[in-house]
Order: structure tokens, then sequence, then C-alpha cells
């Protein structure tokens, strides 16, 4: 039980999320996936904590905690917005910021 | 006040009347612009008259004298100033060109009556008067050309007087082209003589200096001097920078009467006896300007045979006329030649006012096939037009006949070459005396076309307003004729005008009978007292011996126009059906429109477009312009696909760009 | 060793098994509970890396609290079903590489990296290492405008959140089910 395992893993719960955030087209499933790419960045960061001994990794992986609860709960009034204004819950019908 | 202060007098006064007529067109009511413009002109005749005076109250070899006002330009070896040269030849054009002006200013105000653009026509009236005294009293050839351009930009503002007249305007720009042409030619001619007779502006400078930089008949010397001619030739309207002439017949009558008879036209005449000096020293030169003008004098003659348009008729005989001045001054004549050109005025300004007189008659229609039979309604235009005809014809005793056949008698005299043009100039004085009497029968004699015969009944025929050339109906706003129209019997002013010329065109042969009087040549030996021919003047009983020639000429002529046009009537119509071909030529002009229509005028017009369609749209605008925002359009367009505007299209980018940065770092690390 | 590795290998198959289930299940729900699965698996694997204080706190905030706001959501929008027919169908494969070229890029940047760190166990650490306190006293000592900051950002998220919950006036209500084009 090395680091690099940990880091290992971590790679693959991230690709796990970016997988989900490409083919998923419920707007609440990929919030959801970026949950997945957010901890999968959480746990490389405490792998990495521990391989050097310090606790500044931690307090890193605490904040972006913070930060992934603020997003969710934005993201979340976002889509309660659109299911309120009865626009399907498509990302792709959701394209109106276009060039 | 000594002689050049008179002259400046003369140039101020016809400016002053362009200035205030100009600039206080809405504060001058009805009529008097008309007699201000006309005062204005009459005040410059008298200190014309006046610096005469002053002249001739000095010895010959000194008269003349010149007066700077200020400088006009001065850098890089130029030193030019505001001068004007005072001397018998351009005193002597001053007093005819102020002369002849003055009167015809005074038909104008009673002939312009009417036409909404009355003050306009007035300003540039006395725009041009001044221009040509500016002209003819220049003191240095840059001044010179000024005034001939202004001369040319005054043309163009009168002949298009009319504006809203198509053609009219397209006549306008045709004779400012032409005299484009020759003023190009002209500034040419002044750079060369500058730079290579010693760098002197001023008409003493030049003769000075062409003594002594140029030999006999050097080849720069022959260049300026056929520069000259062409410029000459523009503004006089010889072969080949003609055809703008009879087009110069759509504007007013008095236009026509003053600039394209009486005075503009000869300006080249002036031209070319101010720079005797050159041309004596460049005999080549001079026998090709004497040579191309006897062929335009002919040529112009042939024409007048066949047109049927009263106006151009008188055009192309003044062509004609102009022709003999050429070759009068160009050959050694001057006396002649410059005798002619006041006898010229006279007469020639006195059939354009009865040409228009009579046009006020036919409501506008210058057709000569649809007039006749005026002679017993309007006596007064019909004794004076057979008072004009017969001085154009050079019949005797009036002032035509002892001015042509001075000239001829000269060349005559001369010998070899001029032999040549005096036997041209005989067979056109012969032609000349027909067409002058063609013009008088068809016109005024005849059965009465319906026109006269209500002028008979004491009305003024009242015609549609239409355009002469091409029919085309008009109003009578600004920028076409006004609604009346004018004839001399009815209007004091033209019956003034035409009357003083009648007499003038009587008598005025006296300033130079041979033998008897000899007021001209004294008046004009100090100019000319350089001159190699100065001492070939024939003897008195060869001068008679020509005018006998020309008065036998001239009644030759007059006969067979009286035995075609009254006697048989309908000779006419069995000469044209034997010789069409040769009256096909005579009426198209020999052509000349056509010729420079396809040499000049359609290449260009081709060239413009292809470079409007072609260069312009196509290749600039199309490919350059178009090009250049059309690839930009595309390569946003490609960049703007990636703008769809679906989340996971995004997201896919994102995770591209981040994957290929951690290639970026890992490739870096190893 | 032997027991960590075991609970390693069991805590990672569990981790990987909630993900893949949070991207493959078609309901959303279950792809809720699916991730808080995964949250719970996540947190055994900080608990071996000796960061107790963080393990606690991802059950409590994130799995406690985040994810029961995720299920109020849920419930509320009621999860559809996706609908059929892609608009973007080559979107799937072409993301799928992509992310796969990702893992690849990261495995062998871990693994071939040649730290000698990483193959190790990690450093000697103290039995207070991840514990509260020391949590506390980096937050308190070192990292005091971090945590300044972040408590911020939790303000303005919350102002965020009324901001967008309030009801506005010309709002069509909410009446039957919603999600209807």
């Amino acid at each position: 039980m090395n680091i690099t395992w940990y880091l290992v893993l971590s790679a693959f719960l991230f690709t796990i999320g970016a997988v989900g955030v490409l083919t998923r087209r419920n707007p609440l499933v990929i919030l959801l996936c970026l949950e997945l790419m957010l901890n999968a960045g959480n746990l490389a960061l405490i792998a990495f904590s521990r391989m050097w001994g310090n606790g500044d990794g931690q307090i890193f992986a605490l904040v972006v905690m913070v930060v992934a609860a603020c997003e969710v709960v934005v993201g979340l009034g976002i889509i309660v917005g659109i299911f309120r204004r009865r626009i399907p819950e498509d990302v792709d019908a959701l394209s109106e910021l276009r060039g | 006040m000594s002689a050049t202060a008179w002259a400046w007098l003369v140039l101020a006064f016809p400016l002053a009347g362009t200035l205030v007529i100009g600039l206080g067109w809405r504060v001058l009511p009805g009529r008097v612009p008309g007699w201000l413009a006309s005062s204005m002109i009459l005040a410059a005749f008298a200190c014309a008259i006046a610096a005469t005076v002053k002249m001739q109250d000095r010895a010959p070899a000194a008269r003349h004298a010149s007066s700077t006002l200020f400088d006009y330009a001065h850098s890089a070896g130029l030193n030019i100033g505001l001068s004007i040269y005072v001397d018998p030849l351009s005193l002597f054009m001053a007093l005819v060109v102020s002369g002849v002006s003055f009167l015809i200013h005074v038909y104008s105000v009673s002939y312009m009556t009417s036409d909404k653009g009355f003050t306009r026509y007035f300003a540039y009236l006395n725009f041009f008067v001044f221009s040509m005294l500016l002209l003819v009293l220049a003191g240095n050839i840059i001044i010179l050309i000024v005034g001939w351009a202004f001369v040319g930009a005054a043309s163009y503002l009168l002949i298009s007087f009319w504006y809203r007249r198509e053609t009219a305007t397209a006549a306008g720009i045709k004779a400012f082209v032409m005299n484009v042409i020759g003023d190009v030619a002209l500034v040419i001619a002044a750079f060369l003589l500058w730079k290579n007779a010693g760098h002197h502006v001023s008409y003493t400078g030049i003769f000075a200096g062409s003594k002594t930089h140029f030999s006999h008949d050097q080849g720069t010397l022959i260049a300026a001097c056929l520069l000259l001619t062409v410029g000459a030739f523009a503004k006089s309207a010889q072969l080949p920078l003609h055809t703008w002439l009879p087009d110069a017949m759509e504007g007013p009558t008095p236009v026509s009467a003053l600039i394209h008879a009486a005075t503009m036209v000869t300006a080249g005449v002036y031209l070319i006896a101010r720079f005797h000096p050159l041309y004596e020293q460049a005999p080549t030169a001079a026998n090709i300007t004497a040579g191309v003008a006897a062929a335009t004098l002919f040529f112009a003659a042939t024409c007048a045979l066949a047109v049927t348009d009263l106006k151009r008729i008188i055009a192309y005989s003044t062509m004609s006329q102009i022709g003999y001045m050429m070759v009068g001054v160009s050959t050694g004549g001057y006396d002649g030649g410059l005798f002619h050109l006041m006898t010229h005025a006279f007469f020639k300004a006195l059939l354009f006012m009865g040409a228009g007189s009579v046009i006020g008659a036919m409501a506008g229609i210058q057709d000569i096939d649809r007039m006749g039979g005026f002679r017993k309604s309007m006596r007064f235009t019909y004794i004076t037009f057979v008072v004009g005809a017969l001085t154009l014809a050079g019949m005797m005793p009036f002032a035509g006949w002892f001015s042509k056949d001075e000239i001829l008698g000269f060349d005559v005299h001369r010998g070899g070459f001029d032999l040549i043009l005096a036997i041209v100039g005989f067979a056109g004085a012969l032609l000349t005396a027909f067409y002058s009497f063609r013009m008088v029968f068809r016109v005024f004699h005849g059965d009465s076309v319906p026109e006269a015969q209500s002028l008979e009944r004491g009305e003024l025929f009242h015609g549609e307003h239409v355009n002469p050339m091409t029919g085309e109906h008009e109003d009578t706003g600004v920028g076409f004729p006004g609604a009346e129209h004018h004839i001399a019997e009815r209007e004091l002013p033209m019956k003034f005008a035409m009357g003083t010329l009648a007499v003038l065109s009587v008598v005025g042969g006296v300033v130079a009978i041979p033998g008897v009087t000899d007021w001209l040549r004294n008046f004009l030996d100090p100019t000319f007292a350089d001159s190699k021919f100065v001492n070939a003047a024939p003897s008195t009983g060869a001068d008679w011996t020509g005018l006998i020639v020309g008065a036998g000429i001239a009644l030759a002529g007059i006969t067979t126009a009286f035995v075609c046009y009254i006697r048989r009537p309908g000779t006419t119509a069995e000469i044209i059906k034997r010789l069409p071909f040769l009256h096909r030529l005579f009426v198209n002009r020999w052509y000349f429109d056509e010729l420079y229509d396809a040499l000049f005028v359609r290449p260009t017009a081709t060239f413009g477009r292809f470079g409007r369609y072609v260069v312009e749209s196509a290749f600039v605008q199309g490919t350059l312009v178009g090009g250049a925002t059309r690839i930009v359009g595309a390569g946003t367009a490609l960049a703007r696909t990636a703008q769809s505007g679906y989340l996971r299209g995004y997201a896919v980018l994102m995770l591209i760009g981040f994957g290929g940065l951690a290639l970026y770092f890992l490739l870096q690390a190893t | 060793m032997i027991f960590t590795d075991i609970v390693f290998f069991i805590a990672a198959i569990g981790a990987l098994a909630g993900a893949v289930g949070v991207v493959v299940l078609k309901n959303p729900f279950y792809s809720v509970l699916s991730l808080v699965t995964h949250l719970f698996f996540l947190a055994v694997l900080f608990l071996l890396l000796n960061s107790q204080f963080l393990a606690a706190a991802q059950l409590i905030v994130y799995a406690g609290a985040v994810m029961v706001l995720y299920v109020f959501v849920v419930a509320y929008i009621g999860g559809a079903e996706e609908p059929l027919g892609d608009s973007l169908p080559a979107i799937r494969p072409l993301g799928v590489l992509f992310a796969v070229c990702l893992l690849a890029e990261l495995c062998i940047g871990v693994i071939g990296s040649g730290l000698k760190a990483l193959d190790s166990h990690g450093a000697h650490v103290s039995n207070t290492f991840g514990a509260p306190s020391q949590i506390g006293s980096l937050l308190l000592n070192q990292f005091l405008i971090p945590f300044e900051a972040a408590s911020y950002l939790l303000l303005i998220a919350a102002v965020g959140a009324l901001v967008l919950a309030r009801k506005r006036r010309g709002f069509e209500e909410l009446t039957g089910e919603g999600g209807t084009a």
C-alpha cells in the first residue's frame, strides 16, 4: 500500500467522473459526476499530505469540500429554477449560450 | 494718370462688376444686373481709350510699358509678378474686346429678359470679359496662362448656361476638355521657353533670351512654337481641335456672339501675334501653323455649305475666318490678320445678333429648313443681317473686303508656300460668299413660314418650349431658356447694338484703305517693328489688284447663291442628288466627331468600364477586400463551431485542453 | 499490513463501484444513492491515510449535508428518465476516448514519475497527524486567511441560494409535474 495506488485510484475516479460529465444529459447527474471529480482530487490531495507528513493537503481538501458545497448549492438552485420554468431537464436543450 | 494705371482700371471694372453682381444677386432687382454689367464694360472701354490716348502721346519707339502689382510667385528661380504689359497690340485687343462686349451686353439685357438665370448670366459675362482683358493685357506668359484658363472656365460656364439641358452640359464638357488639351500644351511651351531661353517669363525677357539661346529654326524652338500653336488652335477651334465650336452653340446667342465669334476664339490669334519673334525665328513652325489654318479655312467653309442649323453655319464661318486670321499672323501679315480680327468681331457679332432675333421670331427653332420669308416682317433684322453677310462675303466697300484681301494680298506678295495659302484663301472666299448668302436667302426670302406669317399679322409666334436639337420638351424654370422670346424690331437695346455694329461694319474699313489711310498700320507698328516682314508689305498697286480680285470672287459667290436660291429654287436639291457622297461628307462635318469618338472616347470609356467592373468591382472590391473579409469570416466561422451551446461539447474541449496540458508537462519532465 | 491492504482494496473497489454506478444508472435518484456509497468508501480511504478529521468531515458534511440537499432536489424535480435520441451522437465515444487518454497520461505521470517518495508508505507521522487538534491549529495559524475566505464563500453561496430560490413576479408557479417541453 504505497501512495502510488492511491494516486492511481484517484486518476481512475477522476476519469469516471469525466466520462459521466460528457455522457449524461440530465444536469443533476452531471453535477453528481462533478462531485466525483472533486472527490478524486480530494483523495489525491490527502494522499500527498500523508506522503509529506504535514497537514497542508488536508486543509486544502477541506477548502475543496467547502467549495464543492457552495457549488452544489448554486448549481441546484439553477436547476430548480430551470425546472420551475418548465424547460426540459436536458443540457442539450439548454444551449442558448452559443456563438 | 499713366497709361498703365488706366490699364489696371480696364481690368478692375469688369472684375468689380462680377463680384458685385455675383455676390449681391439677391438685392439687385429686375434688369439692374444687366445695366450694371453693361456700364462696367463701358467704363472699361473708356479707360482703354484713355490708356490709348496716353500711350499715343509717347514716341513710337517708347510705346510700351509694363507695371507689376505684386509678386505672384517667387520661388526656385521663378520670379513671376502680377504684371501687365501695355503696348499697341494689347491696347488694340482691349479696345476691340471691351467695345464689342459692351454692345453684346446691351443686346443681352433684352435678349435674356424673362430668363430665370438673368443675374447669373451677367455675372458670368463680366467674368468672361475680365478674363479676356487679363489675357490680352498680361505682362508675362504665366499671367497669360491664368487669363487663358479663366476664359476657358467662363466659356464652360456660359455654354452650359441652360444647365438642365443635357445637350448643353455635354457641349460644355466637350469644349472644356479640348481647351484643356490646349492649356497643357501652353504650359509645356511656357516651361520650354523658360528653361531654354534664360529663365524669363516676361515677354521682353523671352524674346531677348530666344535671340541669344536659340539658333534659327532650332528644334526646341520649333517644338515650343508648335506647342503654342496647339494651345492657340484649341482655343480658336482650328483643325484638329475644332469639334467643340459647333456644339458650343448650345449656349445663349449673345454668348455665341461674344465668346465664340468676337473675342475668345481670337485669343489664339493674339497669342501668335504676341509671340511673333519666336515664330519668325522658327519658320518651320510658322509654316505648319499657316498650313493647318488654311486647311481649316477650307474645311469649315465646306461644312457651312451643307449644315442646316443657323447658328452652326455661323459657327463654321467663324472657324473659317479665324483660319484667315491665323494664316495672316503666321505668315507675317500681322496688320492684315489683326485688322480682320477687328472687322470679324464687328460683322460676326452682328450676324449672331441677327440670328438671335430670327430664332426669337421662330420661338427657339434654329433649323433653316423651317425658316423663310422673314424679309417683310423683320425689316431691321433683314437689313442688318444683309450688311453683316456682305461684309463676311468680302463685298466692297464693306470692312470685310479690305481686311480679308489685305491678308491674301500679303500672302500673294510673299510668294512660294504662301502663294498656295493665298489660293486656298481665295477659294475659301468664294465658298464664304456663297454660304453667307445661302443664309440670307434661305432665312429671309422665299415663302413665309407660319412663324413669319404670324409676325406679319403683328403677333410673335408662341411655340412649345423644346430643345432645338433633340426636340425634348422643357419647362421655363431655372436652367432652361425663359418663357418669352425677343426680336430686334421690338427691343430698343437690341436695335441699338445691331445698328452700331452694322455702321461699324460699313465704315470699319476706313482704318486701312491701301494707299489712302494707314492708321491701323501706324498704330500697330511699334509692336511689330522688330519683325522681318515689317517692310515686306506689297505696293499699293498690288494691294488694289488683290482687292479687285477679291471683290470679283465675292460677287461671283453672291450671284451663284442668288441663282441657286432665288432664280432657280431647287438647284441645291439637284446638286445634292448628283453628289450624295460629298453632301453627306459636308453635313457630317467630314466625320471628325465620329473619328474622335472611335479613337478617343470609346477606348477611354471602355477602359473606364474595365477599370470599374474588372479592376475596381471584381478585383479590388471582390478579391482583395472581399477576399480578406471572407477569409476572416471563414476563419471565425471555423472558430465559432466551438461555441455550439452544448455543455457537453464545452466539457470535451476542456478535457482535451487539460489532457494536452498534462501531456506537455509529462513530456517536459522526461 | 495485510489488514490495511485488504481494507484498501475493499474500499477502493467500493469507491470505484459507486462511481461507476453514478455514471451508469439511469434513474437520478439511484445515482445519488450510488454517490453516497462512494463517499462512504472514500471516507474509509481517508482513514487509511491517517486523516481522521477529514474522514469525519466527509461523512458529516459531504455525505450528510450536501447529499441530503441533492436528495431533496431530486425528490422535488422527480428524476425524469433521460430522453432518447442523442443530439450529439459523436460526443459519447469521443468523450470516452479522451477520458481514457487522460487516464493514461495521469497513470504514466504517476507511475513513471520516478519520485522516490511515491513508492514509500509516506513519511513518519505522529499520532496527532490528521487529528482535529492539528487541523484546528493549522486552520487558525498558518491558513487563517483561506479559512476566513472559505467562510466568506459560504456566506455568498447562502445568499446566492436565497436569491435563486425566491419568487419572482410573473414567474409561473409549478402546479403539476414539471420538466415537460
